[in-house]
């Protein structure tokens, strides 16, 4: 093997970079991370939550040391109009119990944490400069980076640059993701007190909740709105794909449909005399396993985000557990590679099979039509919500006229929209899900 | 051409609240000269920080300080009127104090 300068090089210290670099110092290798933002998290954004089995098995004791912000406990889903909102709030022990919990988290405190655990490691750390370049030998291999004029070489670069892969299209030739296969996601961070939270929320103190919602909140387009319960604040934001919020027939900005979401009578009380301290934007892969670039090359391995590895299912939105899980899968790989002698993309495609036989690549598999279907069901974003508000309103509302029976009163609401249409479009989604 | 609806939120305001480093002297993401306006009328739509703007009279205009750095324009319109997007230079762009 020739000499390096470090037997490994990270690009990115997010959630995938960070637990890369830890994994291969731990593992004794010399590592450096350049990671483009000044302090770790500085350019990276979530919703979000972070489902935590995947954390667990790099880091056991997560819980006693990691910024966590709440433990979610309640998972709420809403449907609404322009006026109307019909939600579903579940609990269950079941969600907090070790190994299926998740927290909500915040990504400059979180990836600090993160990063803090790659350098007491032993990782050594460049702040606030991006990678222009990986450095390729004759043969087309990866043997480093530039980075501000500067080249660094090692034995395998690990490709952890976030969701806009800059580099995996310049230098490895993966090819950019489509506007239909990326979402854009835009949040603002609400600052309430802690008691204010768990009161407006129904919570028990350190527990949050989690919703997603659909309809309104992107003017029917296709994409959801969220919310997140942090300690101290709410995160609240939409991602609406990135075709069809492009498309000339949406006439309404993302930062707009942002406003008019927070202004929705279901939605302006929660954040109701809160302090708005945030305004961010990031790109979510949305495309799932038909999206997967390759991300095995000679000398280099690709992980998290830039791999696509997210997965939006309406009802559950994954990608942190996928970037912790990926690189903890590739760095061992590396580290084997290396000490195997051959950092080939023969000698690193122990990465690939660990990645095959894993929830990753089987959870994208198995929903791998479930992004298409989405962008395809128009109703669900447009007609649903407005079919289930005329059935609340059926359901709830007394006027004193002499009612019909109830069946009577929700037949029309469904017989306009066509019976066999409606099952066919549920049995479609469902086969997909 | 496409319509947008009346914009009635001022996201500068909201910009005003992040912490950039501003590079003044480089622009990391650049577009066409005479740029298509249904190209960029894309990006009036989708870019988070509302940095592509059109007034009354359909005249536009884009200032990179202020980008959150996402790439959405890169995705929407890569191939069309966005020239160049690079990262911003060290040290510089937007700096998340939550994210």
């Amino acid at each position: 093997m020739p000499e390096t300068d470090f037997d490994v090089i990270v690009v990115g210290s997010g959630c995938a970079g960070a637990v890369a670099a830890y994994t291969a110092a731990t593992a004794g290798k010399s590592v450096l991370v350049v990671e483009r933002g000044s302090c770790a998290g500085a350019k990276n954004m979530t919703g979000g939550r972070i489902y935590s089995h995947a954390l667990k098995k790099v880091f056991p004791d997560f819980e006693s040391e990691a910024p966590l912000e709440r433990k979610i406990t309640h998972e709420r889903i809403a449907l609404m109009d322009a006026s109307s909102q019909m939600a579903i709030d579940f609990t269950s022990s079941e969600l907090a119990e070790e190994g299926k919990d998740s927290y909500a988290v915040l990504r400059v405190a979180f990836d600090g944490w993160l990063a803090s655990k790659a350098e007491d490691a032993g990782a050594e750390y460049i702040w606030g400069i991006a990678v222009e370049e990986l450095v390729k030998d004759g043969s087309g291999k990866v043997i480093g980076v530039r980075a501000d004029d500067d080249e660094i070489t090692s034995q395998v670069v690990i490709l952890a640059e976030g969701a806009n892969p800059l580099l995996s299209e310049r230098c490895l030739g993966n090819p950019r993701p489509k506007a239909s296969q990326m979402a854009v996601g835009i949040k603002q961070i609400f600052e309430l007190p802690e008691s204010v939270i768990e009161d407006r929320f129904l919570c028990p103190k350190g527990e949050g909740a989690a919703m997603l919602f659909v309809g309104d909140c992107t003017h029917g387009n296709v994409g959801g709105g969220f919310l997140y319960t942090n300690r101290e604040s709410i995160s609240l934001g939409l991602v609406a794909s990135v075709s069809t919020a492009a498309d000339g027939a949406n006439p309404t900005p993302v930062y707009q449909m942002l406003e008019d979401f927070k202004s929705h009578p279901a939605v302006a009380p929660i954040i109701k005399g809160a302090k708005l301290v945030e305004h961010s934007g990031h790109m979510v892969p949305e495309g799932g396993y038909d999206m997967i670039p390759k991300y095995v090359f000679d000398g280099c391995v690709i992980v998290g985000e830039t791999a696509g590895l997210c997965m939006n299912m309406g009802y559950q939105v994954r990608g942190m557990d996928f970037a912790v899980a990926s690189a903890q899968m590739a760095a061992e790989a590396v580290v084997g590679a290396i000490d195997a002698g051959d950092v080939s993309e023969e000698g690193l495609k122990a990465y690939r099979d660990a990645m095959e036989a894993s929830f990753v690549i089987k959870d994208l598999s198995t929903f791998r039509t479930w992004p298409r279907t989405m962008e395809n069901w128009s109703s669900m974003f447009t007609d649903y919500p407005v079919m289930v508000k005329e059935m609340g309103n059926a359901l709830f509302s007394v006027g004193g006229a002499p009612q019909a029976r109830l069946v009577k009163r929700m037949m029309p609401i469904v017989k306009k929209r066509g019976l066999f249409k409606l099952a066919k479009e549920m049995r479609g989604a469902l086969k997909s899900l | 051409m496409s319509k947008v609806n009346e914009i009635t939120v001022n996201v500068d305001e909201f910009l005003a609240l992040d912490k950039y480093e501003i590079d003044e002297e480089n622009a990391h993401i650049e577009l066409v000269e005479d740029a298509d306006a249904e190209e960029f009328l894309k990006l009036v739509r989708v870019c988070p920080a509302a940095l592509y703007k059109i007034d009354e009279a359909g005249v536009t205009s884009f200032d990179y300080a202020g980008c959150l750095e996402c790439g959405t324009c890169r995705i929407a319109c890569g191939g069309t009127i966005v020239k160049k997007w690079d990262n911003p230079r060290p040290t510089m762009g937007v700096e998340y104090r939550f994210g």
